[in-house]
């Protein structure tokens, strides 16, 4: 049995140059484990309204899930059957839930001004997942094979066309539209998806505005976003 | 003296939390949402199940409505049938829609050239075993130059538009004018409609000319979309524009509600009569679209939380342990 050979140790220096080590060591910094996976929130995170924001993955996980199995079987499967129809019926539904949930968060965030404290990106990242949802929804609309399809596929495309985006977005062409509504635009919610929570968990959920009494001017760059440095805080 | 970031970005008077934390689970809370999400379209489902009207057909079209389909199956020879006039993307017969000087659909040409005539009428009927009576006609038409051809074709959609409907998809009291081989073409295009074959021509036509696999249905949709039947069914499921029909759903369903603001303008004038209403809305909602991402930012829109302060309903427990803690301890219980 011979020992295992002794290896030249890795140096700082090339740890320093390591694009790995880099992304982890950034990473770590930007988002340690006690802000990823928080153990407490802020006290003020006490109200109903703060519930949506989960409920959108929530039915976002729903419409993944009900898009795969329609996925697995293919397009005629929820015509022709009726088990088809029924997880055709639970993604209709669970579509209906998710614009419905997010547009309440959004509405709530409105209202909190929660774009306070370097929190810009996670409203804009935020709003940017309502506005690629909606070409989301529309290619599942078109990709229906059914008068819907029809209807709304010769529709669609006169506005798409008189804006040039006609020219590569063909609503009538089932073949990209399927493509898009399965694989591309989902990938592209779920994406900026988890960048808003990566957002969100990094920045901490925005506090509350200060009351006017309570309002004390402090520099701008004296005040960094709220963390949500959790271990321990509850007690 | 403010600082530009904070003159764009607003001030940031939002001090790092330093408070109290209550016991949160995220990864419970999550799965307990999803469940709860799951359950309820589930129980939607079972309730009210979904729409699934099933697809119109060209052979529907063309026997229940004969005149309207001949009609449009003569205005695509004649070079009059909405498709045929489009222009970009389908082909140059049109300018498409511009806003002032901004015409994108024409910048971006034909990028999915439709020929109505020939992918439509001749095309699909030149692939078929025809009678000789119809060889005769494609071969005249094929030999006739175009001015002569479109005039045919538009004299007889034109008679066509005044005909009436017989027994069993047939086609009565056309006027009787000099529309050369168009007649025995169009009564061709109609029999084979009827038959149901002329879907799968149409799906043959085109770019996709002599494949076997295809899943771009353009020119049949653009075919039955230039025709009555899909607007009927349309109209009578609330589809219309002018219905507020991009919201809606065919049956009682909740549709893409999401839209309503698209939809709003379709409304409206000028927009409801105008030719260019497409881009004019879709330009309208592009900069609507660009401020609400944007709203962080502008000036006005992000106040509008502190002047109408819903927030205090939003965080009133929070506010409320505030005050309670800042008051000053009760003096003597008597």
């Amino acid at each position: 049995m011979s020992a295992e050979p002794a290896g030249k140790p890795i140096t700082e220096a090339e740890l320093d140059h390591s694009w790995t080590v880099k992304l982890r060591r950034k990473a770590v910094e930007e988002l340690p484990p006690e802000k990823m996976l928080p153990d407490g929130q802020p006290t003020y995170v006490a109200n109903w309204i703060y519930v949506f924001g989960v409920l959108s993955i929530a039915a976002l996980v729903t419409l993944i899930l009900t898009g795969m199995i329609l996925a697995l079987k293919g397009p005629s499967w929820w015509h022709l059957t009726s088990i088809g129809h029924f997880f055709n019926s639970v993604h209709l539904w669970a579509v209906e839930i998710f614009f419905f949930v997010m547009v309440i968060h959004l509405w709530g965030k409105y209202w909190m001004a929660a774009w306070r404290g370097g929190r810009i990106r996670v409203w804009v990242t935020g709003a940017i997942i309502f506005v690629v949802a909606i070409p989301t929804a529309l290619t599942g609309y078109v990709s229906q094979q059914n008068f819907d399809a029809q209807w709304i596929s010769t529709q669609a495309k006169d506005g798409l066309n008189a804006v040039g985006v006609g020219a590569f977005f063909n609503t009538m062409n089932f073949g990209q539209m399927y493509s898009w509504h399965i694989l591309l635009l989902p990938v592209a919610v779920s994406a900026l998806v988890a960048g808003h929570i990566l957002l969100v968990r990094r920045n901490g959920v925005v506090p509350p505005i200060p009351l006017k009494e309570q309002v004390q001017e402090v520099p701008a760059k004296a005040q960094p976003a709220a963390t949500t440095t959790a271990t321990g805080a509850a007690s | 003296m403010s600082s530009f970031k904070e003159k764009v970005l607003g001030k940031n008077d939002t001090p790092p939390w330093k408070g109290s934390y209550a016991p949160y689970d995220l990864i419970k809370e999550a799965f307990i949402a999803t469940v709860a999400v799951i359950c309820f379209a589930v129980i939607l489902a079972l309730l009210f199940s979904s729409p699934d009207d099933p697809p119109s057909t060209i052979a529907q079209w063309s026997q229940r409505l004969p005149v309207n389909f001949a009609t449009t199956g003569a205005q695509n020879l004649a070079g009059t049938s909405p498709t045929a006039e489009y222009g970009p993307p389908y082909n140059s017969n049109g300018e498409g829609q511009k806003a002032g000087p901004i015409a994108p659909q024409k910048w971006l040409g034909v990028t999915h050239p439709v020929e109505p005539a020939q992918d439509m009428v001749i095309g699909p009927l030149s692939r078929v075993p025809q009678p000789p009576v119809v060889l005769a006609a494609l071969h005249i038409w094929k030999l006739t130059p175009d001015a002569k051809r479109k005039e045919w074709a538009k004299a007889y959609s034109e008679a066509l538009e005044k005909a009436k409907e017989g027994p069993n998809g047939t086609i009565t009291a056309v006027k009787p004018g000099s529309y050369g081989p168009v007649p025995v073409l169009i009564g061709a295009l109609t029999s084979l409609a009827q038959s149901g074959g002329l879907e799968g021509q149409l799906l043959e036509s085109g770019s996709a000319a002599n494949r076997f696999y295809n899943n771009d249905y353009t020119i049949p949709l653009l075919f039955m979309a230039d025709g009555g039947l899909l607007e009927e069914r349309a109209e009578q499921q609330h589809l219309l524009g002018d219905q507020w029909g991009m919201m809606n759903e065919t049956g009682s369903y909740p549709g893409q509600v999401w839209l309503w603001l698209y939809s709003f303008w379709y409304q409206i004038e000028p927009f409801k009569s105008s030719e260019n209403a497409d881009i004019l809305v879709m330009s309208i909602m592009g900069l609507l679209t660009l401020a609400f991402i944007c709203i962080p930012i502008i000036p006005g829109v992000r106040s509008i939380p502190r002047w109408i302060p819903l927030y205090k309903v939003i965080w009133r427990e929070h506010y409320a342990s505030n005050e309670a803690s800042a008051a000053p301890p009760a003096t003597g219980s008597g």
